[in-house]
């Protein structure tokens, strides 16, 4: 075979390392280095590399062999006399007469040439071979994190240093970046009107998927801005992809690569989609009789190869496949049909075993249910208990729809392990999640105004007394009985470790003993976990059952690090409402105040005299009133946080450059409209009557602003007649407003109806400004 | 500061059926002096004692009688001899009359005060009133309970009531004087601003005074709008905030000793450097805020900002009333506002109650939209609940939640318990003996004192600093103290609800098993703790004691078994488990081996069967087969093999899959060793 290309002979050729594309920096070479130096550091330094030829069809082969597994190796091609050099380095491999180029090395181990990686692949070693040597750990040192960009916040500058793990429980751990590739099979029967949508419109399957991906990726580019994302259509008819596969397209825009963070273009051109799909995309099975096409199996292909980038350490790899249909294969028949359902699960497998999570979205409609154990239980890997668990989406109406595939769009992150101490020495394992956490605009960076570029900041300690610059000091003082007492900081943690850092059972109340009150921040979800210790899940449950049934919550001590605490753990009972869990079962642990945290408020306008109570008619008529005004269908957390919506519109329109702001309807006014309809209105009139008499609005008013009224105008009258002392003009040209107190400056602006606010400076001016000079 | 200036007067019992629970009022009493020294230094506190052998007051001098009071401190401002004063307290041996020590404490307050500082003053009594008072001169004990209260009304005086009663036993004798001082204590709540609570552990002793005095702020004073032609004139305050640990300044030692006036504080200052030019600083001027947006920084200026910001006008609105099992507990998201009527007015008061009282009957809770201040940026969406009140004095109430907004919930899918393999669920016996330990294990029993209520429940991290800061600030280079017994109770099961359930919390313990997960890396494993020695004793020791047992680290003689499993299960490293098995197996050999016609033989298989034990437990059977099949070859080429015949005889064999699953020893031939020689491990 070596006589196929002719060498290329270069009399002046020093060396030619050339570089592949997908390689960069570290194999800048160094001129100083010799040709076997140079090799040696070049294989130890890749963990997949290939010599070869230049323009070589074997080490085509290779590449094309090895990019099919998810992984690009370093292609180096050689010039004659270096070959030499590389054969020279291969001579402890034995000496056996084997061609010298293409050679391909796997973690600084020589695999051989074509013959040799091949052989590898078949006796199915390559693959783990791979995994061993952390391909995709190389890869990721070739992806610059965005580190030192995000600044710290100016307000966290007064903040109490108790407070950070806190905030760190409230802020998503960005414990590390996810990598999705949403996978969306776009065949013909996804278009089939299923659901009934809102409105009495119709919706079919592809377009409930598409709608949840938007959505949900509106949010990840605030909350999760390092994430990254592809877009892929299955089972259609153009196809746009690495691989160059049929049937699949990977939905993108300008400027982005296939997988890579979200930009505000994706964003805008992916809603809408829909409407130039048939158009550019369309949709077309890709598995059918008489044809070896697999688009399932290119799908995962392309998904994979997206995928190859990033640490499995450090980034979260999940494919996340919609689907409306249960048996992919089902068209084709006999041997092809066994064939491609071992390849597309074999497929998938690699995937599993490069670390990357397959979801499936099952897509189902009422008349005919997702049944995932014809195919993909398979493919996702289930067996047994977890099948049994795996729930087919069955929403009957879109919203359902829409809200089940939120909840399993997002990674379930758990804050931390604990265990719990019951008794006797029985202790089990839990994880907490945060299901509720206040979201905040994202972080703000500080920005140079004139170059756009962020900024750093740093931080510096100085000694109030001497001026001089010292590092981070490692103790704290309080002032105390006119002395500095001193603690360092072990001595403090010392003082807040009470506990060891688990939770532990002190004993059960009925749930009456737990007050309206008696909650200071959203609670934590805890769920038992057979992980490490097994037998966990059944105590839990014993215990939840228990509870509920007893209508008792357990009183357990949490001895977090930051502030340990007295935790109330209530049991909640699982919640399915339309086809969905809308309350997961488990335990909320809610935070407990201590006596000192709790103010006696009621008791602060105590009256000696007693207090007057309704009336019995008074209570009957407040009844007719909350009868009426009732809010049947509520649910806690049906209002979107106006104040969020609109920054985030503000930022939305700024990346995109729109002029428009784009209007946020505040959905927690009330309803005023309802509240004139007669029924209510009347209720409302005949408790207004009831308690206030008729009189109400003619008191009110009188009372109102009576009072307020005649202070405002004793003040002002008092300061025209002070003013008048002065001679506000001459003072002013004089230059002498200055020389008056803040207090004297306030009569002239309280006399003329300006506002008194502001420091000495302020006022001056504004009195300035009024008189017109 | 001076403007909340507040005086207050500690009347402390010290009578005979006090004494037990001294300690825990002298520390409750100097952390509230603690506490003022760090955050009202302006405050004046005065302590008063009853029940003393000695009389010493102003009162006695003037017109005689109040024997056994003692005025130990006069009103003065605060400083460290307070402190000092009330961790002194004197064991008195007289019964002490609680009634005369408020008519010393009031006249303390009088005298000091006079008209000045009105509704500042406060009397706090601690007393567990077991001792009659004496008949006045004059009138009932009733009229002159309530001439009293008048007084403390007319001065603005407030007196809270903390009575500990231990669970001791008492006779009916006892009962009848208990019932007529509370009834008398209680003349003080309806007629002033008074407060009685009743306490009987020491642990809700140290929580039943409030330490730290905060002058609570309205957060709103406006309208509740039922409707927009409908409002109500109510107050919010806060009703729980979460007291902080102190924040403490950061220290620097730079300055020279001889600098009499070292603030040794430390600034903080920010610079903004630009990231390619680290010399170059950009001044705040030249700062603009940029927010994230995909791999964006989108600069927005505060004017954009400000421009278009979502501003809502003040107000607290009404949406509209639901029912209360709409809105779960766990929904809550933060400290907890109550709704007040406003005080002056009438007709609100009663509108409130009427809203109040339907809404309890009905169980229904109400839906707000709340901003409280203008130019508030965001609003917040809550939840009112009732709070009806039982006492006439006090008038109907509501608490306010904050509620989540749908951005705030994050959704994920956990398995149903239902679908859950059989495996993970209980059965009926465990179910049984859950119930039993959730029924038994009972904080809140029938007649008794709710024990952990947050009302009383002091925090004990708050404790141990501010008694730590004492002790430092007489010996600089004091040590941590220990938590002290009534704090235990807090963050330990009480050793008693332990002792007395010990038949529940066995048998629950029996009818689970936990074992840990076999296929986990041993390093690890660290959540199952020694289970072989979980017994109650060591459960109610916590880690800061543990620290202090006995570390065993080799194996004795005589307590080799004892010693290795001690070893085995220690959790302060993974690799004690290797050491145990290995140190166990030469003690083994040396037995079998020094052995004199067998006189080792049953040493060694006591020991032999305490590491199959420890292997099984472990998950190690390899370790223990390996050696088992060591010890039989070793033993047949060196004459030893009537050990082989004495372990056979014994029924000793290897560990089996079934008991370890990394075993590779099928049941069946567990007993293959003696059978052929060469077993193929």
């Amino acid at each position: 075979m070596q006589g196929v290309h002719g060498y290329r002979l270069r009399s002046d050729a020093v060396f030619r390392l050339e570089l592949t594309p997908t390689t960069s920096s570290p194999l800048a070479i160094d001129i100083s280095e010799s040709t076997e130096m140079r090799i040696q550091r070049l294989i130890s330094e890749n963990p997949v590399i290939i010599f070869s030829r230049s323009g070589c069809c074997m080490c085509h082969v290779m590449k094309r062999l090895f990019s099919s597994l998810g992984v690009h190796p370093t292609v180096i091609e050689l010039e004659e006399d270096e070959i030499d050099a590389l054969s020279e380095s291969q001579n402890d491999g034995g000496g056996e007469e084997e061609t010298v180029a293409p050679a391909v090395f796997i973690g600084g181990a020589r695999v051989g040439g074509l013959e040799g990686l091949v052989g590898l692949h078949l006796s199915g070693h390559l693959v783990p071979r791979l995994v061993e040597v952390g391909v995709l750990a190389f890869c990721q040192s070739l992806i610059p994190r965005p580190l030192g960009l995000m600044d710290m916040d100016p307000d966290d500058v007064f903040r109490d240093d108790e407070d950070d793990n806190e905030n760190d429980l409230y802020q998503d751990r960005q414990s590390g970046k996810e990598l999705v590739v949403f996978l969306v099979d776009a065949s013909p029967k996804m278009f089939n009107i299923t659901c009934p949508g809102e409105d009495q419109e119709n919706a079919s399957h592809f377009h409930v998927a598409v709608s949840c991906i938007a959505q949900s990726i509106k949010v990840q580019i605030i909350n999760r801005p390092y994430d990254e994302v592809a877009i892929c259509f299955f089972n259609t008819r153009e196809k746009k992809n690495l691989q160059d596969l049929n049937g699949v397209y990977v939905f993108n825009v300008a400027e982005r690569e296939y997988l890579d963070g979200l930009t505000a273009r994706f964003i805008k051109e992916f809603d809408s989609v829909e409407e130039s799909f048939s158009k550019v995309i369309g949709s077309e099975y890709g598995i059918v009789p008489g044809s070896r096409d697999n688009s399932l199996y290119n799908a995962i292909w392309v998904a994979q190869a997206l995928l190859r980038k990033g640490s499995a350490k450090t980034a979260d790899k999940r494919i996340l496949l919609f689907t409306n249909e249960d048996d992919p294969f089902g068209r084709i028949k006999g041997v092809t049909k066994l064939d491609m359902t071992r390849t597309t699960l074999q497929r998938a497998k690699d995937a599993q075993d490069l670390g990357i999570t397959i979801e499936l979205l099952p897509l189902s409609s009422p008349n005919e249910e997702f049944n995932v154990s014809s195919f993909y239980a398979d493919l996702i890997g289930l067996d047994g208990d977890e099948l049994a668990q795996f729930m087919p989406l069955a929403g009957e109406r879109l919203e359902d729809m829409n809200k089940q595939l939120r909840k399993r769009m997002f990674k379930k992150r758990k804050v931390r392990r604990i265990s719990f101490l019951i008794a006797g020495g029985l202790s089990i394992e839990l994880n907490t999640y945060a299901l509720i956490r206040p979201t905040v605009p994202g972080k703000v960076t500080w920005l140079d105004s004139v170059t756009n570029l962020p900024l750093k900041s740093e931080r510096s300690f100085i000694c109030a007394d001497t001026g001089a610059i010292v590092k981070e000091p490692v103790k704290r003082f309080q002032t105390y009985k006119n002395e500095d007492i001193i603690f360092t900081l072990d001595e403090l943690s010392e003082i807040k470790r009470v506990s060891t850092g688990h939770l532990r059972l002190l004993g059960f109340k009925p749930l009456s003993c737990l007050k309206d009150y008696h909650n200071l921040k959203p609670p934590l979800f805890v769920f038992p976990s057979d992980e490490e210790v097994m037998g966990s899940t059944c105590i839990f449950i014993a215990l939840h059952r228990s509870m509920i049934r007893l209508k008792r919550f357990a009183v357990a001590f949490y001895g977090s690090s930051s502030r340990p605490q007295l935790v109330g753990l209530v049991a909640q009972e699982e919640i399915i409402d339309g086809g969905g869990q809308v309350e997961p079962p488990g335990m909320h642990m809610i935070y407990l105040p201590y006596s000192d945290d709790i103010r006696p408020i009621e008791e602060l306008h105590m009256d000696a005299s007693g207090v007057p109570v309704a009336t019995d008619d008074q209570i009957q008529k407040a009844a007719a009133l909350v009868k009426r005004v009732d809010l049947k269908d509520f649910s806690v957390c049906q209002f979107s946080n106006p104040a969020l919506q609109s920054h985030y519109a503000l930022v939305q329109a700024m990346a995109l450059d729109e002029d428009e702001m784009p209007e946020i309807a505040d959905e927690t006014l009330p309803d005023e409209e309802g509240m004139t309809r007669p029924g209510i209105a009347r209720a409302l009139e005949e408790f207004k009557i009831c308690v206030y008499g008729e009189n109400y609005d003619e008191e009110e008013d009188k009372k109102g602003h009576g009072k307020a009224g005649t202070k405002r105008k004793q003040l002002t009258d008092e300061a025209v007649s002070k003013g008048a002392y002065y001679d506000w003009g001459k003072l002013a040209d004089d230059g002498k407003l200055k020389d008056l107190t803040v207090q004297q400056l306030k009569y002239y602006l309280t006399a003329n109806n300006l506002t008194v606010a502001g420091k000495k400076e302020a006022l001056i001016s504004r009195i300035l400004t009024h008189l017109g000079k | 500061m001076a403007r909340n200036k507040e005086g207050l007067v500690l009347l402390i019992d010290v009578s005979p059926s006090m004494h037990s629970v001294l300690p825990e009022i002298q520390k409750v009493c100097s952390l509230l002096i603690q506490k003022k020294l760090v955050y009202s230094k302006y405050d004046e506190v005065g302590v008063v004692v009853f029940g003393t052998e000695d009389t010493e007051n102003d009162l006695t001098n003037e017109v005689g009688g109040y024997e056994h009071v003692t005025v130990l401190q006069p009103i003065k401002v605060v400083d460290g001899d307070l402190v000092d004063v009330v961790q002194r307290l004197p064991l008195g041996t007289a019964s002490g009359d609680f009634m005369d020590a408020i008519v010393v404490g009031m006249d303390l307050l009088i005298k000091k005060f006079q008209e000045t500082i009105k509704g500042k003053k406060r009397i706090c009594l601690i007393t567990n009133a077991m001792y009659p008072i004496k008949d006045p001169y004059e009138g009932t004990k009733e009229d002159q309970v309530y001439t009293l209260a008048e007084q403390m009304a007319v001065h603005g005086m407030k007196i809270e009531c903390i009575i500990y009663r231990g669970n001791q036993k008492r006779d009916p004798h006892e009962d009848n004087i208990i019932e007529e001082n509370d009834k008398l204590l209680n003349i003080f709540s309806k007629k002033t601003k008074a407060k009685a609570v009743h306490v009987e552990s020491s642990t809700s002793l140290l929580g039943a005074l409030r330490t730290r005095n905060v002058t609570p702020v309205t957060i709103y004073r406006g309208d509740l709008e039922i409707s927009s032609a409908f409002k109500i004139k109510v107050w919010v305050y806060k009703k729980t905030a979460e007291e902080r640990f102190p924040s403490l300044k950061k220290y620097s030692d730079k300055a020279p000793s001889t600098d009499k006036f070292a603030t040794h504080e430390i600034k903080l200052d920010y610079e903004y450097k630009s990231v390619q030019d680290q010399s170059k600083v950009v001044p705040p001027e030249q700062r603009i805020k940029g927010y994230r947006y995909g791999p964006q920084v989108i600069p927005i200026s505060s004017a954009e900002l400000e421009a278009v910001k979502f501003r809502p006008e003040k107000s607290v609105k009404l949406l509209g009333f639901t029912n209360a099992s709409n809105v779960m507990r766990h929904y809550y998201m933060k400290d907890v506002n109550i709704f007040i009527a406003d005080p002056g007015n009438k007709k609100a008061i009663i509108a409130l109650s009427a809203l109040a009282r339907t809404m309890k009957e009905m169980n229904k809770v109400a839906i707000l939209r709340c901003v409280w201040r203008q130019g508030q940026a965001n609003v917040v969406i809550g939840v009112l609940t009732p709070n009806v009140s039982e006492k006439d004095n006090i008038a109907d109430s509501f608490y306010f939640n904050v509620l989540p907004f749908a951005e705030d919930i994050r959704e994920f899918q956990f398995p149903s318990f239902n679908s859950l393999p059989a495996s993970l669920q209980p059965n009926a016996e465990q179910q049984e003996a859950a119930d039993k330990l959730v029924m038994m294990l009972d904080l809140a029993p029938a007649g008794k004192e709710e024990s952990l209520q947050p009302e009383f429940t002091p925090n004990p991290v708050l404790e141990r600093f501010y008694h730590h800061l004492e002790l430092k600030s007489k010996h600089p280079d004091a040590a941590v103290p220990p938590l002290d017994e009534s704090l235990k109770r807090i963050t330990e099961p009480d050793r008693e609800v332990i002792s007395t359930n010990k038949l529940v919390i066995d048998e629950f313990r029996r009818h689970f098993e936990l074992k840990e997960n076999p296929k986990l890396k041993k390093s690890t494993r660290r959540l199952l703790k020694d289970k072989t020695s979980g017994s109650y004793e060591n459960q109610s020791t916590d880690l800061i004691a543990s620290t202090s047992e006995v570390k065993i680290e080799t194996l004795g003689d005589l307590t080799a078994v004892s010693d290795f499993e001690a070893m085995i299960s220690r959790r302060d490293s993974p690799e004690w488990v290797s050491k145990a098995i290995y140190a166990m197996k030469n003690k083994i050999l040396d037995l079998v081996e020094n052995s004199f016609e067998g006189d080792n033989y049953p040493k060694a298989l006591e020991c032999l069967i305490a590491l199959r034990r420890g292997c099984v437990i472990e998950q190690e059977p390899k370790q223990f087969n390996n050696f088992l099949s060591h010890i039989n070859r070793f033993c047949q080429e060196a004459n030893l093999s009537s050990f082989c015949e004495f372990l056979a005889s014994k029924d000793v064999t290897y560990i089996t899959k079934t008991e370890a699953k990394d075993s590779e020893i099928e049941d069946q031939d567990a007993r293959s060793l003696f059978v052929k020689p060469e077993p193929k491990s």
